[in-house]
């Protein structure tokens, strides 16, 4: 799960590495994208593995639609302007998915993958397992692009320093614009992935976001390769915080290791800031 | 007794030091200027002097007492005031209101406060601009904001950084004439500065600093002719 | 130009009292229990977000935890009255002085974080509390705690049965406590301090302001008034759980009332919570249950639309109209 955790983190640290923006709509971007692979399994029967790329896209598009709705005229604005545009997509997506689809809870029943591996003496679901690598396999891919393509290089010339990037004949709007586009697709596939296993219910996003925010804060804000590390660390928190102690408490432990992080090493483990 | 004294500050960050081992002394009263290249570590040092940064070795010594690695705000109560390069006006308040601010160290009544901070206001040439919001400021007008809001302290001891930075040629005689005036009054202060000619017009005594270290500390006649100055910073063709 | 100068304030001040008798008359005129509900509620949010603003709007603090202080002042005073007989305002004052602590504890280190990692951390923090709370048997845990019933209606006990009118004054009192309170330090040396705070935190510190111990005080000062708040709901509906007192939702919701009003403004909040409230409970009684969402479907679009428009809230688009009018 951890793999998951950092993907959806990924795309929350690349927006903010681009232009210091944290999407607090994030968790209702991956309920977005849930409940498309939802309908799209409902409607044309697709498994949500399979339709991953069309949810991908659909999320893709969101992201660009955002950014050039509402984030691009909040960027010069002041911090609480932007925390609450973002909020208020936030409360705004969820309540529209409350109200169009209710709030029952809604699952994708026997989808592509199922049942239960035995790896030595755990056993992990199958779908867990398969969201894992692929969540892994897109991170990686993420990665390489932004290292090793032209587009990634100029994102990352453009989260490091505005001015210059700009200077260098880099459009900073479109790089802002691709961030948006490709962080929430990663959203996109995060949210494809875990419709295979997991509930889909408007409130869903919420406690992915605050897990998201802290992953991205542990891995420092704007450090993608690190939110790998960090997702896997909430990850195995989340996983232990729910054994030792009691479930409800889990998510307790992950933000008590966010708090102690962050207040030891303010920029995260391995931060830019 | 001097009033500010430095002794072998270092600091760093990371890999770059930003300074080494300097030190001089301000005596009451005394107008020093600090020159250098970009880089110099002049702002660190200022930095380092008014709490913002903590050295990795030296002290800090004001009327005797150690006072390195203090917060800011207590300095200032001890009559350390600076203004900064990158100028920091309260934005959303109005040009009275940010000196206030200042004002309020001296007095927690806010009548009193905001008589002392026109008296301020008056002396550096705002008092039209009151009550003005801080943001609708030309460049000029903020350096003078920010002057103001540290005078309004009542400070000992002034460090401005960058008076004429970025400022329209027309106004500086104004700024130097201030700062001239506000030596006259017995302030000590240490003034940052690029333009060459302001700063060997007002100082008393410079101190040179090149990739963190200080390279010379003298009067500007002395200064004009050392030879390491010339090399770093002046260039042969210079004259005073 | 003076006589303009002297008739706006006079004007103001005629329409300020004004609104208050009406207010003050308003339970003689609507004697039934559902419009003195929704003014209660206004009320009761106005002054919740009026001292979310201190923290946030004043000092610029965005504070994401704020139900933790309600939640505080909600259990504090239940707990104290159903287990000890001890009078609700007694325990009101418990629940600020617990507040007021906590407050000290979680600003300390918190307050040494910036911008977004600040405003998780308190979100962080509202999550633990909660998840804590409910774990804690010994008060009642997820289970709630209920308010004892005492009959008859009665000051002393904070319960009025026969009708609302009692609350409703005092949830008026609580707001022109809040308002009375954010009145007295924008005035004051502490508002100027704060407000230096939220501009430039290193320029205050150059001019001599204790950055964290404004921070702290601030914090402190809105902690108090929300956990007043807190008691006060705790005794209105009788029964509290972490789910109505702790959780995220309500500290968002505080926030969003006082932005939309105007963050950093009197008024403000109390302008949002006259939104908000009505359209809440409006939808509700219009689509029945899933009424709930659609008032926060309005709500979430309105913030976005100030968000991007118009930061300053509708204080500010007041007065931009007001000065476009004057300058006719």
């Amino acid at each position: 799960m951890g793999f998951v955790y950092a993907l959806i983190a990924a795309g929350l640290s690349l927006i903010f590495g681009l232009m210091e923006i944290v999407n607090f709509a994030h968790g209702e971007f991956l309920m977005v994208a849930m409940y498309v692979a939802f309908f799209a399994w409902l409607l044309a029967r697709i498994d949500p593995l399979v339709s991953l790329p069309l949810t991908a896209l659909a999320l893709g598009v969101l992201g660009w639609a955002v950014y050039h709705g509402i984030i691009r005229w909040v960027l010069d604005g002041p911090m609480l302007a932007q925390i609450f545009a973002t909020f208020g997509l936030a409360v705004l997506l969820r309540s529209g998915a409350q109200f169009a689809f209710g709030i029952d809870f809604r699952t994708v029943n026997d989808p592509l993958l199922a049942g239960r591996l035995a790896l030595g003496p755990v056993s992990i679901g199958v779908p867990q397992l398969a969201a894992s690598v692929t969540a892994l396999g897109a991170f990686v891919a993420l990665y390489l692009f932004l290292s090793r393509s032209e587009t990634g290089v100029a994102l990352q010339a453009t989260a490091q320093d505005r001015q210059a990037a700009s200077l260098m004949g880099i459009d900073t709007q479109r790089m802002f614009a691709l961030g948006w586009v490709i962080g929430s697709a990663c959203v996109g596939v995060a949210g494809a992935l875990l419709a295979m296993f997991f509930y889909i219910f408007p409130d869903v996003g919420a406690p992915f976001a605050l897990l998201a925010y802290v992953t991205v804060a542990l891995g420092g804000f704007g450090n993608v390769p690190a939110t790998l590390l960090a997702g896997v660390l909430v990850g195995l928190v989340e996983a232990f915080g729910g054994l030792l102690l009691t479930p409800a408490l889990k998510y307790a432990a992950v933000f008590a290791l966010y708090l102690g992080v962050v207040l030891w090493r303010p920029q995260g483990l391995f931060g830019r800031f | 007794m001097s009033l500010l004294s430095v002794a072998g500050v270092t600091k760093r960050f990371g890999g770059v030091v930003a300074n080494r081992d300097i030190s001089f002394d301000v005596a009451p009263g005394e107008l020093v200027g600090v020159i250098g290249p970009n880089g110099a570590g002049k702002s660190t040092l200022f930095d380092v002097i008014t709490g913002f940064q903590r050295p990795e070795a030296g002290r800090v010594t004001l009327d005797g007492r150690d006072v390195t690695g203090w917060r800011p705000d207590r300095l200032s109560h001890l009559g350390v005031a600076r203004t900064f390069q990158k100028l920091k006006p309260f934005a959303g308040m109005t040009v009275i209101e940010n000196v206030m601010v200042g004002a309020f160290q001296k007095t927690s009544d806010v009548a009193a406060a905001r008589a002392a901070a026109r008296t301020v206001l008056e002396s550096v040439g705002l008092a039209d601009r009151a009550e003005t919001h801080a943001r609708g400021l030309s460049t000029g007008q903020r350096k003078r904001l920010e002057l103001a809001r540290a005078l309004a302290t009542r400070p000992r001891l002034l460090l401005l950084d960058e008076v004429t930075g970025g400022v329209d040629q027309a106004t500086v005689p104004g700024l130097i004439r201030l700062v001239r005036d506000l030596h006259a009054t017995g302030l000590a202060l240490v003034v940052i500065e690029h333009n060459m000619r302001v700063i060997m017009e007002i100082s008393q005594r410079i101190v040179a600093l090149q990739l963190g270290q200080v390279i010379a500390d003298a009067r500007p006649a002395e200064i004009v002719r050392d030879r390491r100055v010339i090399d770093a910073y002046l260039g042969e063709t210079w004259r005073v | 130009m003076a006589a303009a100068g002297t008739l706006r304030p006079l004007l103001t001040r005629a329409v300020l009292v004004a609104l208050l008798l009406g207010a003050l008359a308003f339970p003689a005129v609507f004697t039934l229990p559902f419009p003195r509900h929704i003014m209660i509620m206004i009320f009761l949010y106005g002054a919740l977000a009026t001292a979310w603003n201190i923290i946030a709007g004043y000092c610029g603090q965005i504070s994401l935890g704020q139900a933790v202080f309600f939640g505080i002042g909600a259990y504090t005073s239940s707990l104290l009255f159903r287990d000890l007989g001890l009078t609700p305002w007694a325990g009101m004052a418990g629940g600020v002085v617990i507040a007021v602590i906590v407050s000290q504890m979680i600003g300390y280190p918190v307050f040494r974080l910036r911008g977004h990692y600040f405003a998780i951390a308190t979100i962080a923090v509202g999550e633990i509390v909660q998840a804590l709370i409910v774990n804690w048997d010994a008060i009642g845990g997820a289970r709630g705690v209920f308010v004892p019933i005492k009959r008859p209606d009665s000051f002393v006990n904070f319960q009025f049965h026969q009708s609302k009118a009692f609350y409703y004054y005092i949830a008026l009192a609580l707001l022109l406590l809040a308002l009375g309170v954010t009145r007295l330090i924008e005035r004051s040396r502490r508002g100027y301090y704060f407000r230096a705070v939220r501009e430039d935190q290193e320029a205050a510190a150059a001019l001599g302001v204790n950055v964290a111990r404004e921070k702290l005080r601030a914090l402190g000062v809105s902690a108090a008034l929300t956990a007043m708040g807190g008691t006060f709901y705790a005794q209105y509906l009788l029964f509290i759980d972490p789910e109505s007192v702790f959780p995220l939702s309500l500290s968002i919701l505080i926030c969003l009332v006082a932005v939309l009003g105007g963050v950093g403004t009197l008024w403000g909040p109390i302008l949002g919570a006259a939104v908000l409230v009505p359209l809440q409970e409006g939808t509700r009684v219009m689509l029945g249950g899933t009424g709930k969402a659609l008032d926060l479907l309005i709500y979430g679009a309105l913030i976005i639309v100030i968000s991007v428009l118009q930061p300053g809230g509708l204080m500010a688009l007041l007065s931009r109209a007001r000065t476009a009018g004057s300058a006719r």
